[in-house]
């Protein structure tokens, strides 16, 4: 008796947890842990889901960033693109619903992978200036803009439309969205410049121009008049799935029956192999798939997991290049030496993924400070949680003693380097949800290490060229030092003039500079 | 004078070295080589001699610029400092004098002692004046007991009244003078401790010997005292040192010269001194098996060495010694004798080696 009771005590406080206070509580997961990051946040979303879209389109971007500091804690963030638009009953939900996108269940190398990023910002904005979100989209000259001010229903997670109107805008298409946030703007390591710096420079294609809170504008010129190959989307390898996604997979398949769910739904099954991969499961290949049951799912996927099958397609992945990645480096840090590698395509658990690194050495960078680290998740920089990143234990992991960088055991190499490291994958596996660290693959490590490697081979010629260079300076002044020693003891010794025998070793060792010079290269490879 | 030889030996080759400059050349010394590559051993002498090979040391030259600087400045302050004023340096001293830091660099003209030491044998070989001849010396490192009476400066000293310290060599022996010696032979020893245990027990007494030590390396004063004693009285040397290639080494210094001095040979070896001990037989005979000590890898490395070297290597009898160190893989201390007794070294080892000439050549 008194148990019922209970259990209807406990029903009056069980009710649905709202989108807002999940979000609240989660906010961390999603990279709204404080008021800093918010602002940053905020800024890279926007930001990569306006590169995503140029490049979809296959224009070159453009891309304007505004804050504007409305008081204390409180800014307006604008940014707009020229990308294609969005058409205009999409509007509401891309922005003012959580978990809507059209790339979470696409295998395929693009900078946002959740659809939860803007969204997510729309609702922090909400939250803490109870402002709308206002947005300007044209999808073509002929056609006239919309404009909406958007809330969340953080209820029911809907849109809620405030404002819903066409207007003039003078661009041909394009998207622009404005809100308010409660933020700390912050300069730095961590903050909107260098955020917007490091995509510049991954994205040597992107013109970005920049009005800060300060009132001052800083542009970012493009440095090449290409796009990045689009990447292909591919179908999920069979060893990247896990249990539940198998079971939505098959839930969701318009397949007739498991063989040919199989093979049309995962990249490299061939029907001979799904009627083989059925065999060994004990499943008959007829079964349709939703009926396929929970066991039969984890037998099914233990034999997959049991058989050789080939590596999915690499021709998925967009890498920046070699080329691009200096011209990038180039425009934006100004170094003495630039070298740029880019590995073939690999595989971790399914999923195709490459290396590209590159380093930038002396010149501005700060001589005596560890070396900075540019890391990159597909084509977006990640200012946070450096030390959990594999690509710095991959750093750290590199013996840049052999290269000529100091470096102490179990820490990032010293001196006036920099040094980038991007990951391009259909599925960049980060360490958390708010996308700032590579988790540590050692598949992806492994790549990372080949590719530093490589770079600090062509660093370290470039080091012992110039320190060579240096060496042989040195040495030639040090005899300009020893001439007047050697004159006073020979004048000691042979009772000759001092200031004859000096001059005299003067002239002969402006005479012969040319010869010296050429005999301390002997001397040096010798050794 | 001789100071006076010196001082125009040394301004001679300063003047050499200006004349190259006035012709706008590039300052150079030329020197013979001293390694072993320059070292030729002489089968009929019987002696350590420097070969033909030369060295050109060049001011303007990276490499060479500061040894050059070093052998210049070292003359310098040798002509100025000590001949001119008619005094003597230790070779300490001398890498005193020489020791500064370069102005306008964080170079020093020398960092070791080596550096000034291998500046004066360069000037010993260039200007053939012995190191005695520039007024340095070296560390007095030795002592001699026995039946002996020397003229030193004007003091007579009567080596058989000297307690158990002895007389302590002097590292210029040239000018000693010998008034009265009454000794059958000369026995010396690469160990002090061994000095000093025959110089208690009288050993020299009872025997008839004058005996001699330094600690390790003999000095050249010691060579040269022993070369002169053995020449102008006739008196037979006998070397003892212990069983390693190091030991062997020290004697081969005394019969057939340095590699390091093969220039100064001449006034230093004695190619009739004999090796009493220890060989590899005196082991076997007197039981020393107990009391080796294994060889590490620089004894080791050291025995390849000394196998090859010209003046080991076609004597049969050294190479058995050097052959049999390495089957036993062991060396062992003069010192390991006392394991016999303490004075079983004076009472049976010497007088029944010295009575058997049972020596190596």
């Amino acid at each position: 008796m008194t148990e019922k009771i209970k259990a209807i005590e406990l029903a009056k406080k069980q009710r649905e947890i709202s989108i807002s206070e999940f979000f609240t509580k989660n906010r961390h997961l999603l990279g709204f842990d404080n008021p800093r990051k918010a602002l940053l946040t905020t800024v890279k979303e926007a930001v990569d889901n306006s590169l995503d879209a140029c490049e979809e389109m296959n224009v070159l971007p453009e891309v304007i960033v505004k804050i504007e500091q409305t008081s204390e804690e409180r800014f307006r963030i604008s940014v707009e693109d020229n990308g294609p638009g969005i058409v205009k009953q999409q509007i509401p939900n891309i922005f003012a619903k959580l978990l809507y996108g059209s790339k979470f269940h696409s295998l395929k190398q693009s900078r946002g992978q959740q659809g939860i990023g803007i969204s997510a910002s729309v609702m922090y904005s909400q939250l803490t200036t109870g402002k709308p979100t206002r947005i300007i989209s044209k999808i073509s000259p002929k056609k006239p803009a919309n404009y909406y001010e958007l809330h969340i229903d953080t209820k029911k997670n809907e849109p809620e439309i405030v404002i819903d109107k066409e207007m003039d805008w003078n661009k041909d298409h394009g998207t622009k969205i404005e809100l308010e946030l409660e933020g700390i703007y912050q300069k730095g390591k961590q903050g909107v410049e260098e955020y917007l710096k490091q995509t510049a420079i991954i994205n040597p294609h992107l013109h970005l121009i920049y009005h800060s809170p300060e009132n001052t504008k800083i542009e970012y010129p493009r440095a090449v008049d290409n796009l990045p190959v689009e990447p292909k989307e591919i179908k999920p390898h069979p060893y990247g799935v896990e249990l539940g996604m198998l079971i939505n997979m098959m839930k969701e398949s318009k397949s007739r029956n498991i063989s040919s769910f199989l093979s049309t739904d995962f990249s490299r099954v061939s029907p001979n192999l799904a009627k083989e991969l059925c065999n060994k499961a004990g499943i008959s290949d007829k079964t349709h798939p939703s009926k396929v049951s929970r066991e039969e799912a984890d037998k099914l996927l233990k034999v997959i997991r049991e058989t050789k099958i080939i590596s999915p397609p690499t021709n998925c992945l967009s890498p920046i290049g070699e080329e691009l990645m200096l011209k990038g480096l180039k425009k934006e840090i100004n170094a003495d030496f630039y070298a740029a590698v880019t590995r073939p395509p690999s595989v971790y658990r399914g999923n195709p993924f490459l290396v590209e690194a590159a380093i930038a050495y002396g010149g501005d960078l700060p001589k005596e400070d560890l070396v900075r680290v540019l890391r990159f998740a597909n084509r977006v920089p990640l200012l946070y949680q450096q030390s959990a990143c594999a690509s710095t234990r991959s750093i750290i992991q590199t013996s840049w003693n052999n290269y000529g960088l100091s470096q102490s055991k179990g820490a990032l190499p010293s001196g006036p380097v920099l040094i980038l490291v991007h990951v391009a994958s259909v599925w960049v596996p980060f360490t958390s949800e708010s996308k700032e660290a590579i988790a540590h693959y050692p598949e992806i490590i492994k790549e990372m290490k080949l590719a530093l490697q490589e770079c600090g081979r062509k660093v370290s010629s470039y080091i012992r060229k110039t320190v060579k260079a240096r060496e042989q300076k040195e040495k030639i002044s040090l005899f300009e030092k020893y001439i007047p020693e050697l004159a006073a003891a020979l004048s000691d010794l042979s009772d000759e003039k001092k200031s004859v025998i000096e001059e005299d070793l003067k002239k002969i060792l402006k005479k012969g500079m040319k010869n010296l010079l050429a005999e301390i290269a002997e001397t040096k490879e010798e050794k | 004078m001789p100071e006076e030889d010196s001082k125009n030996s040394l301004k001679k080759f300063g003047k050499k070295i200006v004349e190259q400059t006035k012709k706008g050349k590039n300052p150079e010394i030329k020197l013979p080589l001293r390694n072993l590559s320059n070292i030729i051993y002489d089968k009929k002498s019987r002696t350590l001699t420097l070969g033909n090979k030369e060295g050109t040391r060049n001011f303007f030259n990276v490499a060479h610029a500061k040894k050059f600087l070093q052998t210049i400045e070292v003359a310098s302050l040798i002509k100025k400092e000590l001949l001119n004023t008619g005094k003597h340096e230790h070779l300490r001293g001398v890498f005193y004098m020489t020791k500064r830091t370069i102005p306008g660099t964080n170079v020093n003209l020398v960092d070791e002692q080596v550096e000034s030491d291998k500046a004066i044998e360069d000037l010993e070989v260039i200007t053939g004046l012995s190191r005695e001849q520039l007024h340095v010396s070296a560390n007095k490192m030795g002592s001699m007991v026995g039946n002996i009476i020397i003229k030193d400066t004007g003091d007579t000293i009567d080596c058989s009244k000297l307690g158990r310290g002895g007389y302590s060599i002097p590292s210029i022996t040239d000018e000693l003078s010998f008034s009265k010696v009454n000794a059958d032979y000369i026995l010396y020893m690469e160990k002090a401790a061994i000095f000093e245990r025959l110089n208690e027990d009288k050993f020299w007494k009872k025997n008839n010997c004058i005996l001699v030590t330094s600690q390790g390396q003999t000095t050249r004063g010691i060579r040269r005292l022993l070369q002169r004693l053995y020449e102008e009285k006739k008196l037979p040397i006998y070397v003892m040192t212990d069983f390693d290639a190091w030991g062997f080494y020290i004697y081969s210094v005394i019969k057939y010269g340095s590699i390091a001095l093969a220039h100064a040979s001449e006034k230093l070896t004695i190619p009739g001194v004999k090796f009493l001990g220890i060989t590899a037989d005196d082991i076997e005979k007197y039981d020393l098996k107990k009391h080796l000590i294994k060889l590490n890898d620089q004894d080791i490395k050291r025995i390849k060495q000394v196998v090859d070297y010209d003046w080991f290597k076609d004597n049969k009898d050294w190479q058995r010694q050097l052959k049999m160190m390495k089957q036993m893989n062991a060396k062992a201390e003069i010192q390991a004798l006392s394991s016999k007794g303490i004075s079983f070294i004076s009472e049976e080892y010497l007088p029944e080696k010295i009575k058997k000439k049972d020596f190596l050549d």
